[in-house]
């Protein structure tokens, strides 16, 4: 086991194109560290990187104490599981998981005792001797993270392991793998776009955007300090509301007439982006802030009504027990909750 | 789901007809005469045939001069075939390598296959020119008095570099897309597994390339005994002499030069006997043959 030092890691692809910009992260021993995003904004490209499938352009990678920069992916000693498992369609399920071992001169007894504990875990006992086309999506993906634990690697990476599963599949893999990395105590970096996953296997989650590091932090931290406008809106679904307002005479003021009964933050700016976490505002009021709701979504355990506020799109949580209708409703808007951000970088104030 | 159909029999078969009068005309009457004439004596004038039973067939067996065209047709065929198919997956796996020049890898490598047998004979013949085709040269250079037309080996060499030479296009295009069909993260997975270069592609690429190859395997045998003629005429100047001809070849040369209709015709039978036993074998292992998915 063992930790993983990514010292201003950069990726310039051959034709140009800046895939990560240079990248700077530390993933203590043990932690699940989640790799956060829109598609395309480089997060297999970090990936493939640390596993060696793609060469580093600048910067050091450390597994351990060693830079392996120049280490084969075979000699970093690290397992990855592919979006689409990446089985061996020629080999049985055996022969699948014990290939990575075979090829490191493990004896035949060690292989069959560790493919066989690999089976007993997920599972896969049965279908030892089928080939991957013989197995459903799910036991696919159960198979691919049997070749990744037979190999007792320092170090597990996924990509986007779970996104060829049905929703229901995803929800009991994604809880199965979090209590295997728990239980093996692996450093394991974890790659999605879907923030669920993220907030709810990570130790650590890092967001990146467009090749860029946006924040890395704790899930809590991301949720309840979320660095940029990016970070609020693509972290928490519904996404946080945001709302351009005007700085009045020290008065948070938006489309003109609405006064928010907020302290503002101390900015040279005239104008300012409001952040509100729908579940954060509270229906009922004194009348001094007034959503006027359009439509009511229905959610079953809570319901989202959404709407204007001083003519800018608003939309806020509240519980199954509270009544609601269309039509104007005083809110409340906390002082204790609000997000502040920069009007042109969209930074955290 | 409704299914489509004629309404009477008279179409479908008016449809049929030009394709089954095809097959029947210039596929089995002439194997129908060809099994019918093995039996008989052909009067060298035209003027009629004796019955003669299973003669052509004995006489072909006790006759050492087919024994040795049967060998070398063996020989021909089997190192055009391996030649052929090693060079070609050679190449492919080399330009899989660089994927982005793969296509234009690919059109360049067509460009020969659309060359015609007797054509690629012809510029075999250049090649292998007594005053200057350039590999006479090479070969001279090497101490090798080479002698096209007059020489069995050096004819023999050039028969199997010329053929191999043809259908090295055909199998890199087929031997190409495999290795780009096999899916790019298997290829890695087996990057992380294994940290010897031939040892993933002994164990991962070549076994999934294997339905490949096997049919290629298939097509370049057929291609050696049969098509390879055209070749074979051109380059010894239809003159067998000393030279080494396959037993397609000496079908056509006792048949038409010798006159010989009922031996030329028990020797097609033969390879058509061949050619059924070839396409038996193959549909066998395609049955068996493990279809991945
Ligand atoms: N081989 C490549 N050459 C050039 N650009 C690439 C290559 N691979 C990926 N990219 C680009 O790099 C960016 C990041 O890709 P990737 O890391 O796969 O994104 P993600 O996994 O976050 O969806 C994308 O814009 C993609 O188009
Ligand atoms: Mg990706």
């Amino acid at each position: 086991m063992a930790q993983v030092t990514l010292d201003r890691v950069r990726k310039t692809y051959p034709n140009g194109f800046e895939a990560v910009q240079p990248c700077s992260v530390e993933i203590p021993d043990g932690e699940l560290v989640v790799l956060v995003g829109p598609s395309g904004c480089g997060k297999s490209t970090l990936l493939r990187m640390i596993a060696g499938l793609e060469d580093i352009t600048d910067g050091a990678l450390s597994i351990g104490t060693d830079v392996v920069n120049d280490k084969d992916p075979a000699d970093r000693n690290i397992a990855m599981v592919f979006q689409n498992y990446a089985l061996y369609p020629h080999m049985s399920v055996a022969k699948n998981m014990g290939y990575g071992l075979k090829n490191r001169g493990a004896s035949k007894a060690e292989i069959d005792a560790k493919v066989q504990e690999a089976a007993r875990i997920l599972n896969l006992g049965d279908y030892l001797d089928r080939r991957p086309s013989q197995l459903s999506g799910g036991q696919r993906q159960r198979v691919a993270m049997g070749r990744a634990i037979v190999r007792d690697p320092e170090l597990f990476l996924f990509d986007e392991p779970l996104s060829n599963l049905d929703a229901k599949l995803r929800n009991q893999m994604r809880i199965e793998i979090r209590a295997l990395q728990q239980r093996l105590g692996v450093t394991s970096v974890y790659v999605t776009h879907d923030q669920v996953e993220a907030m709810t296997m990570a130790d650590r989650i890092i967001v990146l955007n467009a090749g860029r590091v946006e924040q890395i932090g704790t899930p809590t931290e991301i949720y309840e300090r979320p660095a940029s406008t990016f970070v609020a809106g693509f972290m928490g679904a519904p996404p946080m509301n945001l709302m351009t307002a005007a700085l009045v005479s020290g008065q948070l003021q938006v489309g003109g007439e609405t006064k928010l009964p907020l302290t503002p933050p101390a900015v040279a700016t005239d104008e300012v982006l409001v952040g509100y976490r729908p579940e954060d505002v509270r229906l009922g009021g004194d009348g001094s802030v007034v959503l006027d709701v359009q439509i009511i979504e229905e959610l079953g355990a809570n319901r989202l009504l959404h709407g204007q506020l001083g003519g800018q799109a608003f939309s806020i949580s509240i519980g199954k027990d509270e009544q609601a209708q269309v039509g104007p409703q005083p809110i409340t808007l906390p002082q204790d909750r609000v997000h502040f951000f920069h009007p042109e970088r969209g930074t955290r104030l | 789901m409704k299914r489509a159909g004629f309404t009477t029999v008279w179409l479908p078969v008016a449809l049929l007809l030009p394709q089954l009068m095809i097959i029947a005309i210039f596929f089995y009457w002439p194997a129908a005469w060809a099994v019918q004439s093995s039996f008989y004596l052909q009067d060298p004038f035209g003027f009629g045939s004796t019955f003669v039973g299973v003669e052509n067939y004995t006489d072909l067996m006790a006759n050492s001069e087919y024994g040795k065209v049967a060998r070398f047709t063996v020989i021909y065929t089997a190192l055009v075939t391996f030649f052929s198919l090693a060079i070609a997956l050679l190449l492919a796996v080399k330009a899989d390598k660089v994927i982005k020049g793969a296509k234009s890898y690919r059109t360049l490598l067509m460009w020969v296959y659309a060359i015609a047998p007797p054509v690629a004979g012809f510029l075999g013949l250049m090649f292998f020119d007594q005053r200057n085709g350039p590999m006479t040269e090479m070969f001279q250079a090497l101490g090798w008095d080479f002698r096209l037309g007059a020489d069995y080996n050096s004819t023999a060499t050039a028969m199997v570099i010329v053929a191999v030479w043809k259908q090295i296009p055909v199998n890199f295009i087929f031997f190409l897309s495999g290795l780009q069909s096999i899916p790019k993260s298997v290829r890695e997975a087996a990057l992380i597994d294994n940290r010897s270069a031939s040892g993933r592609f002994w164990e991962v690429t070549f076994p999934l390339l294997a339905p490949t190859a096997f049919f290629l395997l298939i097509i370049n045998i057929t291609y050696a005994l049969f098509d390879t003629f055209g070749i074979i005429d051109t380059l010894v100047r239809s003159e067998p002499g000393n030279n080494p001809v396959t037993l397609v070849y000496k079908v056509f040369v006792d048949g038409f030069r010798g006159n010989d209709l009922g031996g030329s015709s028990a020797q097609s039978v033969i390879l058509m006997v061949l050619v059924l036993l070839l396409t038996v074998f193959q549909f066998r292992l395609i049955e068996r043959r493990i279809h991945y998915t």
